[in-house]
């Protein structure tokens, strides 16, 4: 069966209700995985207990930081300090230096482009290529396609059309997730999957991007934060006792 | 020869917190269509609303089998009614509405 994973819930972290709820709408609309973006400086206990509410619904956490550096050298510290305590690591560029390292930087898993203004989205050719060699994904965030409205809808639509060109072209993974902050902003997958045809996505890469390729990305992520992980294809399997 | 048109029946499922009319929910469904489509595309639908159950917060929608992509995208899209957050959720698509009610909507049909 297919598991479907929504890297981008926007769930309140410290209001549990609220988190719960949407958390389990989650799990009624088909998701098997979620990511919630977490703060930076979260502590074990508090992604613990939040790891609690997720599989009291059923549900996998992923655990997630986002990265909003003012400059490259930020952006070069937090992914230093933070790559080993999170699962998902996303990088919302808001110039073209920090989109640019973070394109090449293969700590980087996700990179995301300001909604509202489209001269900052950088996804072009130039950062297309060295994503693909870095293998970082282009992420897509849903909600601003389902709130904005008029002129801005359509700028947006016009420069996801373009991204999703690019990416293909370049074989950049493109990941969809939801960006939701209410349950009423939650869709299914297969919902997803229909709106993507707004930006010539077909329907079955679209149900790729909502699971096998976010899949991917935990499970490479996972394996790379096991104790034993030496490097890609190599673990220790066993130690010489002392 | 002139072809017969093919239908794709919908059933939604309707989130959210007062019972709507179901001439809200028509007129949602269409100017959100009209809104990602325009027009033209609109009148490429051939979208009817088939059954509203208010109760339920349930409707089945018939469109044609080539706009289904839009009309999803189009139902996808509503995220207001009456100023009022709203969710709808395609449940089931199927080609007859005995169909429909066979894969598992029998109470509601």
């Amino acid at each position: 069966m297919t598991k479907f994973v929504d890297l981008h819930l926007c769930a309140p972290f410290r209001d549990v209700e609220k988190l719960r709820k949407m958390v389990t709408k989650s799990f009624e609309l088909g998701y098997n995985l979620v990511g919630i973006p977490l703060p930076s400086n979260v502590e074990p206990d508090e992604v613990e207990r939040l790891r609690k509410i997720c599989s009291e619904a059923d549900l996998d956490l992923v655990s997630r930081v986002d990265l909003t550096p003012k400059n490259t050298h930020e952006l070069l510290n937090n992914l230093r300090r933070l790559r080993r305590k999170f699962e998902v690591v996303s990088v919302l560029c808001m110039s073209k230096p920090i989109a640019r390292q973070a394109a090449k930087d293969r700590r980087v898993d996700l990179l995301s482009f300001p909604v509202a203004k489209p001269r900052n989205r950088f996804f072009d050719s130039a950062e297309a290529e060295l994503a693909s060699e870095s293998s970082s994904s282009l992420e897509i965030d849903m909600t601003p396609l389902l709130s904005l409205e008029g002129f801005l809808r359509i700028r947006l639509i016009s420069s996801l059309r373009r991204e999703v060109a690019i990416a293909k072209s370049f074989r950049v993974p493109v990941v969809i997730s939801s960006g939701a902050t209410n349950d009423y902003l939650l869709r299914r997958p297969h919902d997803y999957s229909a709106l993507a045809v707004l930006f010539n996505m077909d329907t079955s890469l679209a149900l790729n991007t909502l699971s096998e390729i976010p899949l991917r990305i935990v499970e490479r992520n996972r394996l790379k934060l096991i104790p034993d992980f030496v490097a890609p294809g190599l673990r220790v399997v066993r130690r010489r006792d002392p | 020869m002139i072809r017969r048109v093919k239908h794709r029946y919908l059933a939604l499922k309707i989130e959210n917190t007062e019972s709507l009319e179901e001439v809200d929910v028509r007129d949602a469904l269409w100017s959100a269509l009209i809104r990602l489509f325009g027009e033209y595309g609109a009148s490429q639908a051939g979208l009817f609303l088939v059954q509203y159950d208010r109760q339920r917060k349930e409707a089945v929608l018939r469109c044609s089998h080539k706009a289904l992509p839009m009309v999803q995208a189009s139902i996808a899209s509503v995220t207001t009614i009456k100023d009022k957050p709203v969710a709808m959720h395609v449940l089931r698509v199927s080609g007859t509405l005995r169909a429909l009610r066979k894969r598992g909507l029998k109470q509601f049909l």
